[in-house]
């Protein structure tokens, strides 16, 4: 021990220079534990492929849509996977929170000398990155659903999974946050992020959907999700496109995260009260 | 003079009072337990001082300036250790430093160099590069003490340090915790419901249902107990403390099955007691020097680890 312990150094920093820095080390934090569990990086790439084959092979001969006769369900449920990446990878990487603010790291977080926007953005950027990832490493099997990577409009396709990632990520963190037990965070998420999930276009066309479910598809911030990401992999036929025009969607989902990031940062910071 | 004070610090829940009115100080390299049973509302203080959980009322001072419970600058300069360690078991000691270094501001060479100065301070360089999960309990613990180290606190906030850990392990934190102090005069401010770790402490605040109790030094405290505790067991604790009182005019109190009454000079007594009751009627009997843990049953009728006096 050289020298004296006690400075006040981190009392001089700008508070900017510690809230990125938290941000840095919780983003960090994620890749480097998700890296280092190799079933977990194995799970990630081989449970929507499971889920894609199975569910494509399954529907393929009961599946037509007017009008799109040439798109078979394989083809219909690519874009589908990829939203679900997001949202299990979502779930996934929030649901720790539970247990990691009780006892685990994130308490040393919030006693380090960080804002809790800055433990909400770490945090959720990490699980978006970990989503983005693990999206784009199946995006490279879309030759198979048919799709033709020159027809993919890139940055539409990106911006819609990323926001998306980034929306889903802090609504799990405001919801892990704000019910801090893992009971409740499984039964909201399967009533609430699950079915939303499945009445988006996800899994099924839902533009000749009865009356009432177009009220909850038009509700469903994931709808516009889910048509943006279809619309990015290209190629679409007409009879498949939502009417809806292509900001449009774009900024309800720029909504979302931003509308799920804020609330985050409430829960965050309410739960000191 | 450097100083942590805290003055008529308040926190409910709901109805419940947790926090009643709580006020110390402590001077710049001295040792202050909190010292009370399960529910005596130490945690919640821990969490108001960590910044974790906001006051309903009372205010704070830093070396005489008022600051906010739980303000940035109060974040800064303290290290805080956590009840379950707050270390990440996926990632290796090193990591778990790194980030901890990172999240005080910390940036390139002067993140190695007190990364390094940390593993070398708990003993901990030679297993750097494991991952946490195949540390014991008292290894993790003594690289969370590295970790909130790291960035030169000159306040220590634990959260009952050594609950879980054997003998070992609580001497060797304890040692850490002692030289830290002698050579830095670094503050330490702990929880504790162990009357053997409140031993360790320079002054004790006692604790029950969240106001404070008592207060002074191991010493002060224990004189509070005249001279020695003796503690009987035998069948039916009720019927045996009237049979002693009756026997010897002292006052006793029955607590989990166990007869303690005060007593000076007690090795003389205990002779007398004996015979004086018919053979096969006691089963134990123990003599020792008051502990911190029989202040505080004499004072709430209650033992440190929750149980209530029978009456």
């Amino acid at each position: 021990m050289e020298q004296a312990l006690v400075t006040k150094e981190a009392t001089k920093l700008p508070p900017q220079n510690l809230d990125l820095a938290t941000v840095r080390v919780l983003w960090k934090r994620d890749l480097v534990r998700f890296f280092r569990q190799r079933s977990r990086v194995l799970g990630a790439f081989v449970q929507p492929l499971l889920f894609w084959a199975i569910m494509g092979s399954g529907f393929s001969s009961s599946f037509r849509i007017q009008g799109a006769e040439g798109v078979d369900y394989k083809q219909y449920f690519f874009p589908g996977i990829l939203l679900m990446i997001i949202l299990f990878t979502s779930i996934f990487s929030t649901m720790s929170l539970i247990e990691d603010r009780r006892e685990g790291f994130m308490q040393a977080v919030l006693a380090a000398p960080s804002s809790r926007v800055s433990v909400v953005l770490g945090k959720v950027l990490g699980g978006a990155t970990l989503a983005m990832l693990q999206a784009v490493a199946v995006l490279a099997l879309a030759p198979l659903g048919g799709f033709h990577f020159a027809d993919v409009h890139w940055v539409l396709l990106l911006a819609h999974l990323t926001l998306t990632s980034v929306g889903l990520c802090a609504i799990g963190f405001a919801i892990a946050w704000w019910l801090n037990s893992t009971q409740g965070y499984h039964a909201v998420m399967s009533v609430l992020l699950l079915p939303a999930w499945i009445v988006s276009g996800a899994m099924f066309p839902v533009t000749n959907a009865p009356g009432w479910m177009r009220v909850v598809v038009a509700a469903n911030p994931l709808s516009y999700a889910a048509s943006g990401v279809r619309r990015g992999m290209g190629a679409m036929p007409r009879a498949m496109e939502s009417g809806t025009p292509i900001v449009v969607e774009l900024l309800v989902v720029a909504s979302l995260a931003v509308v799920a990031v804020a609330l985050a940062t409430f829960v965050c910071r309410r739960s000191r009260a | 003079m450097e100083s942590l004070q805290a003055v008529d610090l308040t926190r409910r829940f709901g109805d419940r009072i947790a926090v009643d009115k709580l006020s110390f100080r402590v001077a710049r390299g001295e040792v202050l337990g909190l010292l009370g049973p399960n529910g005596a509302g130490k945690t919640t203080t821990f969490s108001l001082l960590a910044g974790l959980l906001s006051a309903d009322g009372g205010t704070m001072m830093l070396d005489g300036a008022p600051i906010a419970p739980g303000a940035r600058e109060l974040r800064a300069r303290m290290g805080v250790v956590f009840q379950h360690p707050s270390v990440d078991p996926k990632l290796t000691a090193r990591e778990n430093l790194v980030m901890g270094a990172e999240l005080y501001g910390m940036r390139g060479a002067e993140v190695r160099e007190r990364v390094a100065w940390g593993l070398d301070l708990v003993g901990l360089t030679d297993r750097a590069g494991d991952t946490v999960d195949k540390f014991s309990g008292g290894m993790r613990r003594r690289l969370e003490l590295a970790r909130v180290l790291l960035h030169r606190p000159s306040i220590l906030l634990l959260d009952e340090p050594t609950q879980g850990l054997d003998v070992a392990a609580t001497r060797r934190i304890w040692a850490q915790l002692l030289e830290l102090r002698k050579r830095e005069r670094i503050t330490i401010l702990l929880t504790t419901h162990s009357p053997e770790e409140a031993e360790h402490c320079d002054r004790i605040l006692v604790l029950d249902k969240g106001r404070t109790i008592a207060e002074g030094t191991p010493d002060e405290l224990r004189a509070r107990v005249g001279g020695d505790m003796v503690a009987l067991t035998g069948d039916d604790a009720q019927a045996l403390a009237r049979e002693v009182s009756a026997a010897l005019g002292v006052e006793t109190r029955v607590v989990d099955e166990t007869v303690y009454f005060e007593q000076v000079r007690a090795h003389e007594l205990v002779p007398r007691l004996v015979e004086s009751l018919p053979k096969g009627r006691l089963r134990t009997v123990s003599v020792r020097a008051a502990s911190i843990g029989d202040v505080f049953l004499k004072l709430t009728g209650k033992t440190l680890d929750g149980a209530d006096e029978v009456h």
